[in-house]
């Protein structure tokens, strides 16, 4: 089991990270709300709880609660640039459909 | 695909509820747009990586408006339908502008309204709609740039900008389809970029020296609420001005003549600016010059010689900002923090002669151009909910004195300038001729004694005052101005109770070189202001005489003999001979000389009224019962 960041997402969050001052790592999970019943998570991780499990990938952390892991399982996050918009994309294998908006998805 | 923020733990917004509002930098040259994302504000790029956005926009017979650098770009082609600088006319009514008309490339609109409009290729356009295309833009690159719709935003105003051209900033953006959270004072905003508001109080020097406009404003931070103490500045100095000096060196230097052509001008400004920018880093830049027959100069501009050409220009900025200093009362040493904005700031030499002044290195690692935007994003970001601080208040200052006409067309001052706001002051006055039942309240701003060199605001007259003599009367006249800089001027005469008001804008239609003109002027002429105000004051003295003895001859003639009556006449006809001249002295002297002659005069009078009021009374009439007696 593992969640993956691309080389361009693991840089950012180093990034964002540094210029926020402190910070373990991202933290990624999935919470029930949304038109399509599950909706991401992507916050800074202050500290790091028992029930986490941190990856590690080029040099940054992706920290993932037990519970949004069986959700987002293979994920890999990525950094892309769309137009003027720039953001952290989830490709993740477990998603069954999403809304248009894609913000909210279900397994 | 939905492209994700990271968010600060715990906030990670639900679907479709995240909700962005921008901050915008209107300004007089370049606007940006920034935001609040991954919990840090940032300005937002174009297509192409700028962040500026020049303030220019370009109407054309057919089709949308083009705003940016590319109307910029063909402002020297189509002058007429190129508009730049259009902050400098909001809010001004046409009498405004059209003395500063001719500085002015654009075609104003005579209309029946005083709403401004200029005539462009795409018809009728106001500053208003103007400045609503430079908004849209903005807006279309935020939408872009956060792929979510913005309607929301915090838009930054000069300290100094009064009502109307709040009001018609604000109605620029709702042509944008913006809803505008708070307008928000350009150095506030930038105070609020360094996170001063944080800070339990202290008290801060913005110092904004942009391409065109230098303001110098100074906040009072007390329990995160900033107060304006004062602002000053120069509407016409800036880092444009330090070009035109290197290319005026340069032009010197290669012996360029002054009547180049236009091309050759706008290239040696660009080599200015590339040397004047290259002189941050590098002790000497080299130049290379192309003529206009094609001839190259080469030549070298050192620091030193930069430091020649802009000190006397930075020096400009000293002024203005010790004029704010004395206006707030306060000394460098008081300031706990200078913030630098604009992009002349960049300049070593400006810091180095502003931490002089100051007495302290200025705030300035978050860029000058960006830091105004950057503020009002925070901002934004706060009153949108995001942040759960509380919130932040302003208070303002009224940038000119408020007062009213006494007689002899002198101003007396109720309210002085830059008094913080909402504010309620009042005075007393009384009537100049005896019945007089009527009173012209003439409302006047500025700082200069004389009416005629004081802007009128509003004039409206008190009636119904009860016949008394002169100087009987009380009246008391009250100026309000409240929290939105609203004026309104009462008058009720305080026996009888009648009253009668106005309400006007203070400084609708001042543009800030009018106010700073107007505050120049109150320095310059502070010393013949006073001396024709004293004549003044002994010219309605003499009036005020003239009219006394006259009356009492008319009624009391009698009592004089034929040589006392040609004494007193004698006098009263000096008086009148040297009342219109410009001699204060020789008015007082035929005061106190007419004033001597009709002393036994007056003294008949009075024992002749004294006479006549107890005429077939007795004595004891006139005693006060002790019941009654006047507490």
């Amino acid at each position: 089991m593992a969640i993956t960041m691309t080389q361009a997402a693991a840089e950012r969050v180093r990034k964002f990270i540094e210029k926020r001052g402190k910070g373990e790592g991202l933290r990624v999970g999935v919470r029930t709300s949304g038109c399509s019943g599950k909706a991401y998570v992507i916050e800074y991780a202050d500290k790091i709880e028992s029930d986490d499990h941190v990856y590690e990938s080029h040099g940054a952390k992706v920290i993932v609660d037990s519970k949004s892991l069986i959700h987002l399982d293979g994920t890999e996050l990525d950094y892309t640039r769309e137009g003027l918009n720039e953001g952290f994309k989830f490709n993740n294998p477990n998603v069954k459909d999403a809304c248009g908006c894609g913000e909210s998805f279900n397994t | 695909m939905t492209l994700f923020q990271i968010s600060e733990p715990g906030q990670t917004p639900a679907p479709h509820e995240r909700r962005y509002a921008v901050g915008i930098d209107l300004g007089t040259t370049n606007s940006l747009v920034a935001c609040v994302r991954r919990s840090a504000a940032e300005t937002l790029p174009d297509e192409s990586g700028r962040h500026l956005l020049p303030s220019v926009v370009r109407y054309l017979a057919k089709g949308e408006p083009v705003v940016g650098h590319e109307a910029m770009a063909v402002a020297h082609e189509d002058p007429l339908n190129t508009i730049a600088s259009v902050k400098r006319l909001m809010g001004r009514g046409i009498e405004d502008v059209r003395r500063l008309g001719k500085s002015l490339p654009y075609e104003f609109i005579r209309g029946d309204s005083a709403m401004l409009r200029l005539r462009t290729a795409a018809g009728e356009r106001s500053p208003v709609q103007i400045s609503s295309e430079i908004l849209k833009k903005l807006k279309a690159r935020a939408v872009k740039s956060l792929d979510v719709e913005i309607a929301d935003a915090v838009i930054t105003v000069p300290a100094y900008f009064d009502d109307a051209q709040r009001q018609a900033t604000k109605d620029a953006a709702r042509l944008a389809g913006l809803n505008v959270l708070r307008l928000l004072n350009e150095p506030t905003a930038a105070a609020i970029a360094y996170g001063l508001d944080r800070n339990p109080q202290g008290v801060y020097a913005i110092y904004d020296l942009g391409g065109g406009t230098f303001d110098i404003s100074l906040l009072r931070l007390n329990h995160g609420v900033f107060e304006v103490m004062a602002t000053a500045g120069d509407s016409a100095l800036g880092g444009d001005d330090m070009d035109h000096a290197i290319a005026g060196w340069i032009m010197q230097q290669a012996s360029i003549a002054d009547d180049s052509d236009h091309k050759q001008m706008r290239r040696l400004l660009r080599d200015a600016r590339a040397a004047k920018e290259a002189l941050t880093q590098d002790k000497r830049v080299p130049l290379n010059i192309v003529h206009g027959n094609g001839e190259s100069w080469q030549g070298e501009l050192s620091r030193d010689q930069l430091h020649t050409l802009i000190d006397p220009l930075i020096e400009r900025t000293i002024s203005p900002s010790r004029r704010a200093l004395r206006d707030a009362g306060i000394t460098p040493r008081d300031i706990n923090g200078v913030v630098m904005v604009g992009g002349a700031t960049r300049i070593p030499r400006v810091r180095e002669k502003v931490s002089y002044f100051f007495g302290r290195e200025p705030l300035a690692d978050i860029d000058p151009d960006k830091v105004v935007a950057i503020g009002a994003a925070l901002q934004a970001d706060i009153l949108i909910g995001n942040k759960r601080d509380e919130e932040m208040l302003l208070l303002d200052v009224i940038p000119l004195s408020l007062g009213l006409e006494i007689m002899g067309g002198m101003v007396e001052k109720i309210i002085p300038r830059n008094t913080t706001i909402p504010v309620a002051k009042s005075q007393d006055f009384t009537t100049y001729k005896d019945g007089q039942t009527a009173l012209l309240i003439h409302v006047l701003q500025g700082e200069r004694e004389l009416v005629s060199d004081c802007r009128s605001l509003a004039r409206f007259e008190l009636r119904g005052i009860p016949p008394m003599t002169a100087g009987a009367a009380r009246i008391r006249v009250s100026f309000q101005i409240d929290a939105d800089g609203l004026l309104s001027v009462s008058a009720r005469e305080q026996t009888t109770g009648v009253e009668s008001s106005v309400v006007v804008k203070p400084s609708y239609g001042l543009t800030d070189a009018e106010i700073e003109r107007m505050l120049r002027e109150s320095t310059a002429h502070a010393g013949a202001d006073d001396v024709t105000r004293k004549l003044r004051e002994q010219q309605v003295d003499a009036d005020r005489l003239i009219e006394a003895v006259r009356g009492a001859l008319n009624v009391d003639g009698a009592l004089l003999n034929a040589s006392e009556r040609a004494e007193i006449e004698s006098s009263l006809t000096d008086l009148q001979a040297v009342r219109g001249g410009n001699d204060g002295a020789r008015i007082k002297r035929a005061i106190k000389k007419l004033d001597a002659a009709t002393q036994t005069f007056a003294q008949r009078r009075m024992d002749e009224n004294i006479r006549k009021a107890m005429a077939g009374h007795r004595l004891e009439e006139f005693d006060v019962p002790r019941d009654k007696s006047p507490s």
